[in-house]
């Protein structure tokens, strides 16, 4: 807390009236949200591999750039890659303690969730408009 | 607040840790909660697989037969096998967590029952769905 010392005013006081963050329930929500989400999804995106099993390049290409198992795929990856970014977050904050160690653990899952994400988001799109 | 001496001289006058893991005699519904968190770390890498083969299918043919190529291998087969089994696993727990947001299956004996059937339901679902693709193939 900056100039605390010269400050007759508690920390508790200086905040009060100002209202809450209104975000402390974000995280736990978004959880629920993608989980409800991913139930769908999920039996939507095996169910499209299943079809997928054996064929050759040209029927893959075809299944995934035509519209609905296109944007069932955008669908799962968006809802999984945040849902995957949530619990990482939570599995750093239980187990990594130090704070460099914990900072650094939370960059690099955001960095390694959207670079993944994108990834796949590309992919997709450029197969069904390339 | 007083300070509190967590190494004190004397080993018996050390204030009581809240139980942890090692405390206690392994369970069913501690297990699940284990794996759970194990699939989704798994699931979570497991991703990279998936962007791969999205990437190679965007790439071109050779790319794709690379891919392809590695998915059917036997190391490929058995990590796909460990992902399609984590994405049932985490499936079903998550339901299980859903149960438990509406205030149902905490009390013995359905947190057991859900246990039991979030096991074997991963295991069965995991099955069928290889069995499936084998039969498509």
């Amino acid at each position: 807390m900056t100039n605390s010392s010269n400050s007759m005013r508690t920390p508790m006081g200086k905040v009060r009236y100002l209202g809450s963050a209104k975000s402390g329930t974000h995280h736990a929500w978004m959880m629920r949200v993608t989980s409800a989400a991913l139930v769908p999804l999920t039996i939507a995106f095996v169910w499209i591999l299943l079809g997928l099993v054996g064929k050759d390049y040209n029927t893959v290409r075809e299944t995934l750039g035509s519209p609905f198992p296109a944007i069932l795929m955008l669908l799962f990856v968006i809802a999984g890659i945040y849902h995957m970014k949530l619990g990482m977050q939570t599995i750093i904050e239980d187990y990594v303690h130090g704070d460099h160690a914990k900072t650094w653990s939370l960059f690099a899952n955001s960095f390694f969730s959207y670079a993944v994400g994108l990834a796949c988001i590309y992919a997709i799109l450029r197969i069904s408009f390339v | 607040m007083a300070e509190v001496n967590t190494r004190p001289a004397n080993p018996e006058s050390r204030r009581p840790l809240s139980p942890h893991l090692g405390i206690y005699r392994p369970m069913l519904t501690m297990m699940m909660s284990i794996t759970h968190r194990i699939t989704g770390v798994a699931l979570y890498l497991g991703t990279l697989l998936l962007a791969w083969w999205l990437l190679s299918a965007a790439t071109g043919a050779k790319a794709f037969a690379t891919a392809d190529w590695f998915m059917a291998s036997p190391v490929g087969r058995l990590i796909l096998f460990g992902f399609t089994w984590s994405l049932f696993h985490h499936l079903l727990g998550g339901l299980r967590h859903f149960i438990w947001d509406l205030g149902r299956g905490m009390e013995h004996p359905e947190r057991e029952y859900l246990a039991q059937a979030t096991a074997v339901g991963g295991v069965v679902l995991t099955v069928l769905v290889w069995v499936a693709a084998y039969m498509v193939r």
